[in-house]
């Protein structure tokens, strides 16, 4: 049963995936869809980022938007990725303590 | 990064664009093996086998989509709704392929369907910030070599976490639910340093997908429409890159 699940769950997340792949090699874009096309993974950056954010510990969104906080300011700075990743991990562990 | 230096022979070249690949990919693998182990331990409580929820990594390559099944098959739902839910959740993917494969058109095709099979919201956004390495030669081995580092440690990951069972304390393990987030923060930062107009299309992407999900609508939806319009702005906002073609 459970495979059978896999197995369509791989179906439904793959076509949306290589469709585009298929569908670009054939037609060119206008500029401003260029231009849309760019914009994508900022946005698409913000849309993931919130509110989802706020769910880290559902109980309690402040703690999300605090370490969300404590990653912009070490990003700010200009501190490597691995560390804003691990200093908001450790801001969230001080914070449920 | 690394010092640019220039290599004479081709393999060589190819070399450096996997090694190249693999940095870019190594922060993604530290982001993803908490989440994967996390994955792990949970889709083993809820009584799925090894094999099974490896597997699933394995086919799936979809973290919030795999995390959503297990709750699923944990609360009992039916197969059927379980894989329109992945659909609706997953078909991000589809505006986000659109936006991968455009930038890779000096890639081949057969190229670029395994490539566009690996990407994830991190692999999407970790190569749209190395955009430039699709016009370099072998470019593709760049992306093909970062997409597989983030999916061995997922699928590793996994299977990691469901061999450990429960052994990762909770409380760690919710700690780490903040990983992905911080990593597409540490991700954007730099992109709005550079250019402020474009913190305009973040932050216009978390209203509507804030308003959408406010108005009751799935996460899935809420993060396409979010996304595909907010990305609209970028039409008066980017500039052409004129130098490119």
């Amino acid at each position: 049963m459970i495979i059978w699940m896999v197995i369509g769950m791989a179906v439904v997340t793959a076509v949306p995936r290589f469709l585009p792949a298929l569908i670009v090699g054939f037609v060119t874009f206008p500029k401003w869809v260029d231009r849309w096309l760019n914009a994508i993974p900022y946005a698409a950056l913000g849309a993931l980022i919130f509110p989802g954010i706020m769910s880290v510990k559902p109980d309690a969104p402040q703690v999300g938007i605090i370490a969300g906080l404590v990653g912009i300011l070490l990003a700010w700075l200009n501190v490597h990725i691995i560390f804003v990743v691990l200093g908001a991990i450790t801001s969230v562990f001080l914070m449920t303590l | 990064m690394e010092p640019q230096v220039i290599r004479t022979t081709a393999s060589s070249t190819r070399v450096h664009m996997i090694k190249k690949g693999m940095i870019a990919g190594f922060p993604i693998m530290l982001g993803y093996l908490p989440i994967a182990l996390t994955y792990g331990v949970l889709a083993s409580r809820t009584g799925m086998t090894n094999l099974e929820l490896t597997l699933m990594s394995v086919l799936v390559f979809a973290g919030a989509a795999q995390f959503l099944a297990v709750g699923m098959v944990a609360a009992g739902t039916g197969i059927i709704e379980i894989i329109i839910a992945t659909f609706v959740l997953n078909f991000r993917h589809f505006v986000m392929s659109l936006s991968f494969v455009n930038r890779l058109k000096g890639v081949a095709l057969k190229a670029k369907l395994p490539l566009s099979l690996g990407l994830t919201d991190e692999t999407f956004t970790m190569s749209a910030l190395y955009k430039d390495e699709a016009k370099e030669k072998y470019g593709g081995l760049f992306y093909a070599s970062l997409i597989l580092t983030a999916y061995l440690s997922w699928v590793g990951g996994s299977y990691l976490g469901g061999v450990l069972g429960d052994v990762m304390p909770a409380r760690l393990s919710d700690s780490m639910g903040v990983a992905l987030y911080a990593m597409f923060i540490g991700l954007l930062i730099p992109s709005v340093k550079k250019d402020f107009k474009i913190a305009g299309i973040a932050l216009l992407a978390m209203l509507i997908n804030f308003i959408c999900q406010t108005w009751g609508m799935s996460q899935g939806w809420a993060i396409v429409i979010g996304t595909v319009l907010a990305g609209f702005s970028g039409i008066w906002i980017l500039e052409d890159e004129e130098v490119t073609e």
